[in-house]
């Protein structure tokens, strides 16, 4: 019964907050008549996913309430500008001959605007949404990992408790499912920090990612530059850990046969370019994997706001469906944090472990 | 497609705080961390060793007990057989001292007796002699009255005593 009545419950909930923002969106609708203004899904979906100069938190009709955040630019030109992105006033104005860009190649960048009228992107520095949500995230991590490594450290034969006993089974099972099966076991010890590090950070901040509200939110490893970094720190592991081995078998592998190396070098050439396509294909799969996640749920609620374009009941209606699959989707991002954390992990381990490889080990 | 191409502010950032995450956790977190898990797995391990090693330990004691007990009951048995054996031979010995004490003072006791016998014989002797001569001087002393009577008289006991 009470089943019955809290998932009765849930659905009205649901209503109403959809109502509210049906409201917001109307009034929204109402003012932005004279500009003849649509909803736009795409501007909406990519505002939430992109980098941002300023943390957008919410906005009544036209006041957004957000925290500025600053902006350290270097041109060329006028060198070194340090100010707050406030002075922007969310992009509308131009500051000290910056604006943030509208349209064009640099969109939603700041570029700086020449005597000319042309519109140059400088070298930005900048305090972003996401190098904030970085700073945050790592704060996070330092005060999690040097108040257990304490507590470890001052009486280790005790049974774990608090937050320790659930970093603790994560940390066995990346040491023991991850980096000794893939790396082996007399050398996964000098591996395991790196690996540790990835996996709690890209975890921590995949889940940062799902929650809406300031300072989740921020998208942070569903934006390539931090998954390119994250590849290139297993690249250059993977590369200076190489044996010898590993390099004389790229260029030429004793196992294949002679005419795929000699006239025209199709293995090695093969083989090389999967030393750059495994960072490639990293920094992809995790990027891919939490944008399209972002994507497919602001596309849910975006279907809210076309419907109700068209009818205000029809409106109604989805949100009803909308959220229902919202909800699973945040359900599923939950579980796509977790594997996409363990799956980077478990390939950086295992390209570590390639490296690594002897002959011996080989045959 | 500004979604796709790196930003290169964010890439710095991002290099450089990652950089002194990785540095800052491996050398004040995952050391301790991962040095007190296998500290910890090790002293499992050794605790388990040395639980199942006092279970050997305890075994073999109580083995060494049981065999401690019987060997306990055997002595036992044999002191008390050894007792039982000892007090049968001193019984026997002192049944058969006494049996020679016995004898011995039987025969002194005969001997004393016997010399008693024959000292008091002879003392009888003696005293009837003396009662004899006595008697005989009274006699004597009537019957002198008759010289030939006397005589046979003399000669009649004279005779008699002989005979004893």
């Amino acid at each position: 019964m009470t089943k019955v009545l809290k998932s009765v419950l849930i659905v009205l909930f649901a209503l109403a907050a959809s109502a509210n923002l049906l409201k917001a969106s109307d009034e929204l609708a109402v003012a932005d008549t004279a500009s003849a203004k649509k909803f736009n899904t795409g501007e909406l979906i990519f505002g939430h996913i992109r980098d941002s100069y300023e943390w957008h938190i919410t906005s009544f009709g036209h006041t957004h309430l957000s925290i500025p955040l600053p902006v350290i630019v270097y041109s060329s030109q006028s060198g070194m500008h340090v100010f707050m992105s406030g002075k922007f006033h969310h992009g509308t104005e131009e500051f000290n001959g910056f604006k943030i860009a509208t349209e064009g190649k640099y969109a939603a960048k700041v570029v700086e605007i020449m005597a000319d009228g042309t519109e140059v992107r400088p070298w930005d520095f900048s305090i972003t949404k996401n190098v904030t949500s970085l700073f945050i995230s790592i704060f996070i991590l330092l005060t999690i990992f040097l108040s257990i490594a304490k507590r470890y450290r001052e009486n280790f034969d005790k049974a774990p408790k608090g937050i320790q006993s659930w970093i603790e089974p994560l940390v066995i099972f990346i040491r023991d499912d991850i980096a000794k099966p893939s790396i082996g076991n007399d050398r996964y010890q000098k591996y395991l920090p790196y690996l540790l590090t990835i996996f709690f950070f890209i975890f921590l901040n995949n889940l940062m990612g799902l929650v809406p509200l300031f300072p989740g939110g921020a998208n942070l490893t569903g934006n390539i530059s931090i998954t390119l970094v994250l590849a290139l720190f297993t690249f250059v592991i993977t590369s200076f850990s190489g044996s010898r081995n590993y390099w004389v078998h790229m260029v030429n592998d004793p196992g294949i046969p002679l005419w795929l190396k000699l006239p025209l070098p199709l293995m090695p050439i093969v083989e090389i370019m999967g030393v750059f396509i495994k960072p490639f294909v990293l920094t992809i799969r995790l990027f891919a994997n939490i944008t399209a996640g972002h994507i497919v749920a602001l596309g849910f609620y975006s279907l809210i706001f076309i419907f109700s374009e068209k009818s205000l009941v029809a409106g109604y209606g989805i949100s009803v469906i909308s959220i229902t699959f919202t909800v699973f989707m945040g359900i599923l991002e939950l579980l796509v944090a977790f594997i996409q954390a363990y799956v980077f992990t478990l390939l950086s381990a295992l390209y570590i472990g390639m490296a690594l490889e002897t002959h011996e080990s080989h045959a | 497609m500004g979604l796709v191409m790196p930003e290169f502010g964010l890439f710095f950032w991002m290099l450089v705080s990652f950089s002194i995450l990785l540095w800052i956790l491996k050398r004040f977190a995952w050391g301790p961390i991962l040095k007190a898990l296998s500290d910890r797995e090790n002293l499992i391990i050794e605790a388990l060793k040395s639980a199942e090693n006092a279970k050997e330990e305890m075994k073999r004691l109580q083995s060494g007990n049981e065999k401690i007990l019987k060997e306990a009951v055997l002595e036992r048995e044999k002191i008390v057989k050894e007792a039982r054996d000892l007090k049968e031979s001193i019984i026997r010995d002192a049944k058969h001292e006494a049996g020679i004490e016995a004898n011995k003072v039987m025969e002194s006791a005969r001997v004393t007796i016997e010399r008693e016998r024959v000292a008091a014989i002879s003392d009888i002797k003696s005293l009837i002699a003396n009662f004899s001569v006595e008697i005989a001087g009274k006699i004597l002393e009537e019957k002198l009255a008759d010289e030939s009577l006397q005589k046979e008289l003399v000669q009649n006991y004279i005779d008699k005593i002989n005979l004893n």
